[in-house]
């Protein structure tokens, strides 16, 4: 038996990891990767909760949960997508992907 | 006994590779690491018997955007990418912040009554069915489901918009 | 304890329970071993299989191009396959320099254990299947999605531009076709109301291939894209990008790649004999689970010699015609299809009910039939005006400016001054 925790602990990892990554690495691309991680661990968050608290009870609380772990889905496909079209256009233009080079605004 | 062999072996693979993707030298072994972390987390899904999503995890993060995050790094290659350093010049703050977040919600979770609590009752078998006819019942969740495909053509439309090849026409 | 001539899989399956039972084993154990032993039969089985499709494929190729196929190693050629398999396991794997170690070696691995992962969820027999997941189909297209993965690190990890340019198109082509398999996997889902394969084929009264022809057309036409097959076979095209992917694979790692796509084909019939040509069912499968696979196999070898004569017939695509084909035909086609079918079985099955269930099968799949022909008529009607070839500058009838094969006109005073 697995208490809920072990799950909690996981995920808190998981998210301070993809928040170091957003945080440190130089490249944009890496960035994007650093956000995938920390919302699987949103994900992996929100499913022990249902495991945990919510998977035999009513079917209307079953399924709140589920829809918004698919919520989560939808958003980080969407955001993937559109990220990676703006890194893109921004590479053809710039030749560059490292953040710390687009600086054109600064004063 | 046997289960939480399995549960801490595969959590220590996803942790692991995660690490592996934050630090990594060079982008494309990042990206691969990124896989095996994503695979770990739907075999965890599998565990949690949201099975469901276990397939679905495999199906858009491993099989659609994995695959547009390698084609993203090959597209975008310069000539000398693993030359250089691959973390900024700040990342021991960033070590910091990620600690200090981690044993800040540690400690807000940890007062909390329902921290050590077994699972509860094992979810029905026909709750996928139930999930399916909920998503388009108005009274219950068809309204973040109309809101999500509405999400994703207006992301699908903005990003074939802003990759496109303006020199050349669209496409 | 199963009969042994009617269920041969189960009587093994359980005698072999029953002996380590008979051990003192603890069951759970048992039944993980099981599990095991049952997982790696299938997988060596499949493999060993692969064997008589390539005799098979090589031999029916031959005659289709008026030629004997191998005959010359055993009777008809049937151990020629067994001379290719040594003489590959004893080429030399030769590395380039330069390669992502793990990566390169990965890649082969990954690419036949895709194709063996769809195996675990057909069922063979109204018994034996290896898991009945509840979410079947979706496993099916996940799984899928591994397959490419295999053919991005294969074409990354060559440190080759021709291999990472095949790995691209390869990559752009399974992606693009997924999205009409996917559509077109709805309506066996749709017309059975469950996810599962052995639900699917247990509410096949009336096979699906006639109440949703248009998703079995669709369904066959893009899985042999996402095979990599002829006409699809781009992503090998020998005479455009050397090999594309797999170019710096030899011996064995290139026989893998070569089971892979042998295995996806004929994995490919069988889904397709699961889903829509109603697997194991037949007169008498449901009490003797051996009738069952013999008709299982008998539609899979149906359906392969299907796809061996498109295979041997067609011309390859070119990448543009392949992409207007999915995203132009395909994908709307399956739309309207899934639209039709949904709006029809929901609005005709309320006034069928009162039928006896026989009735109901047949009524409905013959208003489903119509359905089906009505969209794929009016389909085809619309997009006639995309697909029709551009108009092409007629050159030939043009005046060219160029040097024509014409005598120049003489002049009479000059010729009859040169006739001596």
């Amino acid at each position: 038996m697995i208490p809920l925790y072990w799950y909690l602990v996981f995920s808190i990892a998981l998210f301070c990891i993809g928040l170091f990554g957003v945080l440190a690495r130089k490249n944009a691309v890496a960035m994007l990767m650093g956000i995938e991680l920390m919302l699987n661990a949103v994900n992996i968050n929100l499913i022990a909760f249902w495991r945990y608290f919510f998977a035999g009870s009513t079917q209307t609380d079953t399924t709140r949960a589920l829809a918004f772990v698919a919520i989560v889905f939808v958003s980080a496909a969407a955001e993937a997508a559109v990220g990676l079209a703006l890194i893109i256009s921004v590479y053809r233009r710039r030749q560059t992907i490292i953040p710390e080079d687009m600086n054109i605004l600064k004063g | 006994m046997i289960l939480q062999l399995f549960f801490i072996v595969i959590a220590a693979v996803t942790l692991i590779s995660a690490i592996f993707v934050v630090t990594a030298k060079r982008l494309m072994h990042a990206a691969l690491w990124l896989v095996l972390a994503l695979f770990g987390v739907a075999v965890l899904f599998a565990f949690l018997e949201a099975s469901f999503y276990a397939v679905v995890q495999v199906l858009v993060y491993i099989g659609a955007i994995a695959i547009l995050i390698i084609f993203a790094v090959m597209l975008t290659r310069r000539m000398m990418d693993e030359k250089g350093a691959q973390l900024n010049k700040g990342w021991w703050v960033a070590a910091v912040a990620a600690a200090a977040l981690f044993a800040g919600l540690l400690a807000a979770l940890g007062a909390w009554a329902g921290f050590q609590e077994g699972p509860g009752a094992a979810p029905d078998t026909a709750v996928l069915t139930q999930f399916g006819i909920d998503l388009v019942d108005p009274s219950k969740v068809a309204i973040p489901f109309e809101v999500a495909s509405i999400l994703l053509l207006a992301a699908l439309v903005g990003a074939i918009y802003i990759a496109a090849d303006k020199k050349g026409g669209k496409g | 304890m199963p009969n042994f001539w009617s269920d041969p899989f189960g009587f093994i399956i359980q005698g072999f329970n029953n002996l380590l039972l008979s051990w003192g084993w603890p069951a759970s154990t048992v039944q993980v071993v099981g599990d095991a032993l049952g997982a790696f039969v299938l997988v060596a089985g499949s493999l060993f299989f692969c064997l008589l499709l390539i005799w098979a494929e090589r031999k029916i190729g031959g005659r289709v191009q008026d030629r004997l196929g191998p005959n010359r190693v055993g009777p008809f050629g049937l151990f020629q396959a067994v001379a290719d398999m040594l003489k590959i396991f004893t080429k030399e794997f030769v590395t380039p320099t330069g390669v992502d170690k793990v990566v390169y070696n990965l890649a082969p691995i990954l690419s036949v254990a895709a194709v063996i992962m769809l195996w675990a969820v057909i069922p063979f027999t109204i018994t034996f299947y290896g898991n009945d997941l509840n979410v079947g189909v979706l496993y099916l297209v996940a799984v899928g999605g591994l397959a490419e993965m295999g053919i991005v690190m294969a074409g990354w990890g060559s440190n080759n531009k021709f291999a990472l340019l095949g790995a691209f198109r390869a990559v752009a082509q399974l992606v693009s076709y997924e999205v009409p398999m996917v559509i077109s996997l709805l309506l066996p889902v749709m017309l059975s109301g469950s996810m599962k394969l052995n639900e699917i084929v247990r509410s096949q009264d009336v096979w699906f291939i006639l109440s949703a022809p248009i998703a079995a057309i669709i369904f066959f036409i893009s899985s042999i894209a996402e095979n990599g097959r002829a006409p699809f076979d781009l992503m090998e095209a020998e005479s455009e990008i050397v090999a594309g992917f797999n170019i710096e694979y030899s011996g064995l790692k290139f026989g893998f790649f070569f089971v892979g796509d042998f295995l996806h084909a004929f994995t490919i019939a069988l889904l397709f004999s699961v889903l829509f040509l109603g697997g194991w069912r037949g007169p008498g499968a449901d009490q003797i689970p051996l009738l069952g696979f013999v008709y299982l196999m008998l539609k899979t070898t149906i359906m392969y010699f299907v796809g061996l004569l498109v295979r041997f017939s067609l011309p390859r695509f070119r990448i543009d015609q392949m992409m207007n084909i999915n995203w132009k035909m395909l994908t709307p086609l399956a739309l309207g299809a899934v639209i039709a079918t949904a709006l029809i079985d929901k609005g005709v099955s309320r006034f069928l009910v009162t039928l006896t269930p026989v009735l109901y099968a047949i009524v409905r799949t013959a208003i489903l039939l119509l359905a089906n022909a009505l969209v794929l008529w009016t389909g085809m009607d619309l997009m006639g005006n995309v697909l029709e070839r551009r108009e092409r500058r007629v050159v030939a009838i043009e005046p060219r400016p160029v040097a024509r094969p014409e005598p120049l006109p003489v002049e009479p005073e000059q010729s009859e001054g040169e006739v001596p």
